[in-house]
């Protein structure tokens, strides 16, 4: 797994050979604003599962410091209690987005651990800007969390969360105001246009910290993945899935080519950005010439 | 301060003119040291303060006079006149046999108050065989696992004599009836027993975390503590609303003012809700704060902490009884000034800092030791510790009169400031719903980890000076004497608990637990239950392991 | 090949105290100086900091303790990570830690050792002296 996310060579070679074994995994993505307590759920949702007997993976995404380039992973804080079991394996991430949050990993990181047997990936993602709707794409079955009086009413939020959607947690529902966030979420989601046989994501009110609601969002993503299997839909569904694999695949190789290229050129982006000027090249040219660079890089590379 | 209009103009105005006539040139010659001065919460300090920086300050109404609201200078009358503060040495290592020593030799050095430090596990509510006690048995304090180790702790000291603290908060309930037990065998009734528990659950969420249970069990079990004392041990501090750890977490002055007082809200609000009056058991209400270097703000921050509670407890709350109204507090010098590098300077820091708690109007002082960066207090260091205060006490002349920075521009100016910055938070928190909804969001935990990087960050530019860390420093290692806890102590607390577990009534004990768990299940107050069980040497651990179950934990939020 | 290995460290406070000022503080500063810190919060068994460090592959462990529990909780770290196949893990600590003690953890594996007052650039220039990625 680091070697993917560092984008070692070999990485490929190594995914390529173990992607047989993937596709038993069902893939659960949580994403929400920061502080709607994404990692509390996914504690409680682990705890759902191992009740169960099933294996769980975790990938928790956090963002880099875009200063720095660092990052502060502390999602495993809320996920304690399954620190110590076998069946549980939580690997934390930063989103290293050099290019505009295209970080290919995460979905790679995902399928090495459905290689690896876990009968449940959980990929936790902070906020909902483009990057996130990319990595929820994804998941199977994508829940968004959204917490009362957190200022941002629910009509503010953009269209697309509404799409990438599969079930809506209100959580700490103890707090004033949630039964308002569920109406209005409802309406929202009565008003969307949708065809015969689209799935109805359901709205369900989630106290995380005292473990209420968490048997009814468990019901909810069991439902979501019975429908995505036996809906007569399953083949366009497995298509769509394939389709956003082969996208995210494409894009994070093209994002580390690019990235290499860029930092094998002298003074990196700075000094790229200095000669183009001092050149008096248009941007697009030089892009274009960065991009065949990195294609040939590519071929030689035999792949990253 | 309190001029006419027109003087204080025309102090200003003068006051423009000395700015650019005398300081220019003055500054002409020698340009001022630093860019910015400010405080070491980095609040920015006025260079001189006149009359016209306390413009709308009103004697009767903002100072008075001590004891008399709104308390601005004073909790009593006759402050250090009558009876100077209680020098009160935090104490508490190996068993308590050993800590059993200490105590008698801190009183017979002139000590009147004991202080007692727990190790981790009970402060977290482990008996020392657990396994989260492994290596920290004895360590931080003393380790009490049951009655039987309390009794020792306490042997030959008399509770109708001494009061005593403990420094306890999850457990505290339980530590308290274990106390009220002992005072029963010395044949001393609870009515006559004098000390406080800590009993502030508030801050260890958002400061020092040592934790056990969730917010809202935790303050029934708080509120259960208020009601009982009330009730029948009047002389006890029911609740130490701590500031101490607020700010050794890293806050400012003005955020540990604001914290602690924001918590104080949340523990009156909860006992009135739960039908308590005011004035029955505000009275028992006291404070902890920290005395850091910083000696103006320090002093200051003491002074605006007794005129906002004051008012909060007469507006707020609509408490009426002079008691109910007057802060109290106890101080400790600031653990996290002193330093490892060059060990002996923390004497003088100490003495600084105790010497504001003084000119503050502290009722009762901790002074650190100089060696505690380097591991708990050695008798020696902790001498020199008491001495301190005793110096203060006795040869500075400083508690011959009251108050005696009170009417400095200067210090009622930064009163005045800390006050409106400190109620500007408690506002916020406010807005929150109250202090329980905004730890829940971390608000206070990431103001204070916000402080506290800003802190470290200045020192790294060295912005901010700590002599023998960042300037001054020397090579090579200044030793002195320390104190070490063996791994023995964890052994010998093992077979205590062996031995107790063997020559109890068990099934007593058992039913002792079922009563604890039918108590905690339903809404009775669960002190009397606590009394029996710990009576019937119930260990803590296996009392907060029924609470636990009930109750559920509270896990680290991770606030950055 | 290209330099994209970015060191990930964990940050975890063992035992039962609560004072985390300095673990946070430590782990800012190591996001700011460019690496991947993994905090794990407080109140860890050795167990679980083990289990963490494997599962998300670090670098380095960097551990605060300041009850002086430091004899015991450390060495056990290093012990069960060298049973998990981390013995490649450089393990670092801080906290209230007497002169004598900090050779005995030195000689039990614990490499770097840092006390209260340490200026936060000694941590990060000694993690890029004496820690590299692992292979």
């Amino acid at each position: 797994m680091r070697d993917i996310d560092d984008g070692m060579p070999g990485a490929v070679d190594a995914l390529k050979a173990l992607y047989p074994r993937t596709g038993r995994a069902h893939v659960v993505g949580v994403t929400g604003a920061p502080g709607t307590g994404k990692s509390t759920i996914c504690d409680r949702l682990i705890g759902s599962f191992r009740a169960e007997g099933k294996k769980v993976g975790v990938v928790a995404v956090d963002p880099s410091s875009p200063y720095s380039g660092g990052a502060i992973l502390g999602d495993r804080i809320r996920m304690q209690e399954h620190a110590t079991d076998p069946g549980v394996f939580i690997r934390s991430m930063a989103t290293r987005g050099h290019l505009g949050g295209l970080s290919a990993s995460t979905g790679d990181v995902v399928r090495v651990m459905d290689a690896m047997g876990m009968d449940v990936v959980i990929v936790e993602t902070v906020g909902v800007g483009q990057d996130e709707i990319e990595v929820a794409r994804t998941a199977h079955t994508t829940v968004v969390v959204l917490v009362p009086g957190m200022g941002d009413d629910v009509q503010a939020i953009k269209a697309g969360l509404l799409e990438i959607a599969d079930c809506f947690a209100v959580n700490k529902s103890d707090r004033d105001g949630a039964d308002k966030v569920v109406r209005e979420l409802q309406v929202m989601l009565d008003m969307r246009p949708r065809r015969e046989g689209d799935w109805e994501p359901p709205v369900v009110k989630t106290a995380a910290i005292h473990g209420e609601g968490i048997g009814d969002l468990r019901g909810a993503l069991d439902r979501h993945a019975e429908w995505a299997a036996g809906s007569g839909r399953s083949g366009q569904v497995l298509t769509d899935r394939r389709k956003s694999e082969l996208g995210e695949i494409m894009r994070g190789m093209i994002a580390k080519a690019v990235e290499r290229r860029i930092e094998a050129y002298p003074g990196g982006i700075d000094g790229l950005a200095n000669d183009v000027r001092a050149a008096g090249k248009d941007p697009y040219t030089a892009a274009e010439e960065i991009l065949k660079g990195a294609m040939d890089g590519l071929k030689e590379s035999g792949g990253r | 301060m309190a001029g006419e209009k027109d003087d204080l103009e025309s102090i200003a105005a003068r006051r423009e003119e000395w700015e650019e006539k005398e300081c220019r040139e003055s500054f002409g010659r020698i340009p001022a040291r630093l860019p910015r001065f400010s405080t070491v919460s980095d609040m920015e300090v006025k260079a001189l303060a006149t009359p016209a920086d306390v413009p709308n300050m009103d004697y009767e109404r903002d100072l008075g006079f001590p004891g008399c609201y709104p308390y601005t200078r004073g909790a009593q009358a006759s402050m250090y006149r009558g009876r100077l503060w209680t020098m009160r040495q935090f104490a508490g290592f190996g068993t308590a046999r050993d800590t059993n020593g200490r105590y008698k030799y801190l009183l017979s050095q002139g000590q009147t108050g004991l202080s007692v430090a727990f190790h981790y596990p009970t402060l977290m509510g482990y008996d020392s065989d657990h396994p989260r006690a492994r290596g920290e048995v004895g360590k931080c304090g003393v380790a009490i696992d049951s009655l039987a180790d309390m009794e020792v702790l306490f042997d030959g000291i008399p509770f109708d004599k001494v009061t005593t603290s403990m420094t306890i908060n999850g457990p505290a309930a339980i530590l308290l009836a274990m106390y009220i037990a002992v005072a029963e065998k010395q044949g001393i009734g609870q009515d006559a027993i004098g000390g406080t528990i800590q009993n502030d659950i508030l801050k260890e969420y958002i400061a020092q975390k040592s934790w056990i249970f969730p917010p809202r069990p935790s303050m029934r079990l708080i509120v259960d503590t208020i009601a009982y004392c009330t009730e029948h041990v009047p002389r006890w501090n029911t609740i130490s609303v701590s500031g101490y750890h607020i700010r050794e977490a890293g806050s400012t002055a003005v955020q540990e003012l604001a914290f602690t007082l924001a918590d104080g809200i949340g523990y009156v609000q909860a006992a009135a809700d739960a039908g308590l009056d005011v004035d029955a058991f505000a009275p028992r209400l006291s404070f902890f704060f920290n005395a850091h270097v910083d000696f103006f703000e320090e002093v200051a921050k003491y002074r605006a902490a007794r005129r906002i509670w004051a008012r909060v407890m007469k507006e707020r709350f609509g408490a009426k009884r002079p008691d109910s109204l007057r802060l109290r507090f106890h101080t400790q010098t600031a653990g996290c000034t002193l330093t490892a590098q060059q060990p002996m300077n923390n004497v003088v820091r100490t003495t600084i800092e105790a010497l504001a708690a003084v000119m503050g109007g502290t009722q009762s002082l901790h002074t650190n030791s100089m060696d505690e960066t380097l591991a708990l207090p050695s008798e020696q260091a902790v001498t020199v510790a008491l001495r301190t205060q005793q110096i203060i006490a006795e040869e500075s002349g400083v508690p011959n009169t009251m108050d005696p920075l009170g009417g400095s521009f200067f210090v009622e100016w930064l009163t005045g400031r800390m006050e409106a910055d400190a109620l500007e938070y408690i506002r916020k928190i406010d807005d929150m719903g109250g202090i329980i909804p905004a730890v829940e969001q971390g608000y206070p935990q990431r103001e204070i980890a916000d402080a506290a990087y800003h802190y470290q960050q200045q020192l790294e530019k060295a912005e901010k000076v700590v002599v023998g860390v960042n300037k001054y420093v020397m090579e090579g290692k200044i030793d002195i004497p320390i104190l070490k806890i063996g791994e023995e102590v964890e052994a010998e607390q093992r077979r205590r608990l062996a031995a107790l577990r063997a020559g109890r009534d068990g099934a007593e004990a058992a039913r002792c637990l079922e009563a604890v768990e039918r108590a905690a299940r339903g809404t009775e107050n669960m002190m009397p239950y606590f009394i029996r069980a710990v009576k019937a040497y119930c260990t803590l651990g296996e009392i907060i392991g029924v609470l636990r179950r009930v109750f559920g934990e509270y896990k680290d939020p991770g606030m950055f | 090949m290209s330099s994209t290995r970015k060191l990930r460290i964990l940050v975890a406070k063992p035992g039962l105290d609560g004072h985390d000022r300095g673990a946070k503080i430590v782990a800012r500063a190591l996001r700011d100086a460019g690496f991947e810190v993994i905090y794990t919060g407080l109140h860890q068994t050795p167990e679980m900091i083990a289990a963490a460090a494997i599962q998300e592959d670090v670098d380095a462990v960097g551990m605060s303790i300041m009850s002086g529990a430091h004899m015991v909780l450390m060495p056990a770290v290093v012990d069960l990570l060298r049973a998990r196949g981390g013995e490649g893990i450089a393990v670092f600590g801080g906290g209230i830690i007497p002169d004598d003690d900090m050779e005995a953890l030195r000689a039990k594996g614990v490499k770097g050792l840092f006390t209260p007052g340490t200026p936060l650039a000694e941590i990060v220039d000694w993690i890029n002296a004496n820690v590299t990625p692992r292979q």
